[in-house]
């Protein structure tokens, strides 16, 4: 292990002795002081071409793209805010006219309704007039058959009391008969 | 599934991987040759004799390919603008909205403006970390300089933006109100030490997270050359690697969260 490690110290030196300048180098090429105006001077031009590369092209142009993405969703969730809006009023629209379908028709039916009550009393009420007026038609016969018939029996009233009157030998005086019959039936 | 099949892919990339440093080794001769930390040395591209501050290196390269990947994620692949992304454009995006919601939260809404500095300092780290688990690859993050220039420079931005948005009311992070008086002037020590902690902390924590991952990485390669071991190496570099994935986006995480935990600091010294 120990001739390993010298052996890498050893190896170490002589390369570092073949580099331009390496005298200096204590096995480290880090340690040459040597190169660092060299690597100095390279970082800070490369240091600065990247941040003119960034500042200048790369970091506008990556911000103003997330920047477009950014408002293009937004956009496109605004839209669709929008299109569901409209949709709802949609189906507002629709559930109005579909009320106020259901209300006209109910009114309809009520009117129709209403029309056919009416007319229903209407010919009730004819009905009944008529029922009415033949009613009385019937009880008016009905009283003149009554009258004829009372008449009738008063006529035959009278004769059987003449004739009974003129068998018993009296005088029989039309007048006074009827006068005297009428006056029975009444009481 | 694909998460599956991709770690399965992951774990034969490995195994391929490790053949590739076992047919190298063998080439040499059968000699076992250990170059752990030969990877992390920085050499000039175009053959250059002296590495100057300008010298194109390969940390150049590196860092070159970490700027192509930066522009390849978040540039090209939203170059569509798609309101559907695609996936590599949802990749972007989850960059993006990770750090901002990151910033937003640790350092509060008034901390949004610096947003693209910590976005910058995120995507550069992860990046460089990703390219750094390519085989024969650098990791620029792996070296102390790197990491030191870019905690000093959290550092050294938090500590002016809080006295210049606070004054002297930024030394309140120092001094815990909570606490009972006689505790505070020891706390406000802890405190300062602690501040002063900080920079050394946020660079040593990335730069030494990726080098050892890398560097023991080499260590199991090197040792593949030995048929006896070859299988426990591999499989060695498999778990390794696996782990070093994980490592590399949490350490970008760590250092991001850090710098807008700092940054809350400066813009809200009152606790």
């Amino acid at each position: 292990m120990a001739t390993d490690t010298h052996e890498v110290v050893e190896a170490v030196a002589t390369s570092s002795h073949n580099a331009p300048g390496a005298e200096a180098a204590p096995g480290m090429p880090q340690l040459d002081f040597t190169t660092f105006p060299n690597q100095i001077f390279w970082l800070v031009v490369t240091l600065v071409v990247i941040y003119l590369v960034l500042s200048r092209v790369a970091l506008p142009r990556i911000g103003s793209i997330l920047a477009e993405r950014q408002g293009t969703i937004t956009n496109d969730i605004a839209a669709a805010e929008d299109l569901k809006a409209k949709a709802l009023e949609a189906e507002d629209v629709y559930n109005k006219a579909l009320a106020d379908a259901r209300s006209a028709a109910l009114d309809i039916a009520a009117q129709a309704r209403a029309e056919i009550q009416g007319d229903l009393n209407d010919a009730i009420a004819k009905a009944d007039a008529e029922i009415a007026a033949k009613a009385a038609e019937g009880e008016k016969a009905i009283a003149e058959i009554r009258a004829s018939a009372l008449q009738a029996v008063q006529e035959v009233a009278n004769d059987t009391a003449s004739e009974i009157v003129t068998v018993l030998g009296g005088k029989s005086d039309a007048k006074s008969v009827a006068s005297a019959v009428s006056a029975r039936m009444k009481g | 599934m694909t998460r599956g099949s991709n770690m399965v892919a992951m774990v034969i990339f490995a195994i391929a991987a490790a053949l590739f440093v076992f047919a190298a080794f063998i080439n040499k001769g059968g000699e076992l040759a250990f170059h752990p930390m030969a990877q992390f040395e920085v050499k000039p591209l175009f053959g250059a004799e002296h590495l100057a501050w300008y010298t194109p290196s390969n940390a150049t390269l590196w860092m070159g390919l970490s700027i192509l990947a930066v522009v390849v994620i978040l540039v090209v692949a939203t170059s569509k603008r798609a309101i559907v992304p695609s996936r590599m454009q949802s990749i972007a995006e989850l960059a993006y909205g990770f750090i901002y919601k990151m910033v937003e939260d640790v350092a509060g809404k008034d901390g949004v403006k610096y947003f693209p500095y910590i976005m910058t300092l995120f995507m550069f780290i992860v990046t460089a970390n990703f390219l750094g688990l390519l085989p024969m690859s650098y990791t620029t993050t792996s070296q102390i300089a790197v990491t030191a220039i870019l905690a000093m420079a959290v550092f050294l931005t938090v500590t002016i933006l809080g006295f210049y948005l606070n004054g002297f009311g930024f030394l309140n992070i120092f001094w815990i109100r909570q606490a009972p008086l006689i505790l505070r002037p020891i706390l406000a020590l802890i405190e300062v030490i602690s501040y002063f902690v900080r920079p050394v902390s946020h660079s040593i924590r990335l730069a030494g997270n990726m080098m050892a991952g890398h560097a023991v990485i080499k260590v199991f390669a090197a040792f593949a050359a030995i048929t006896l071991i070859a299988p426990v190496s591999i499989a060695a570099i498999s778990a390794i690697y696996a782990l070093e994935v994980l490592v590399s986006f949490i350490q970008a995480y760590v250092f991001a969260i850090l710098t807008c935990v700092y940054l809350k600091d400066a813009l809200h010294p009152h606790h």
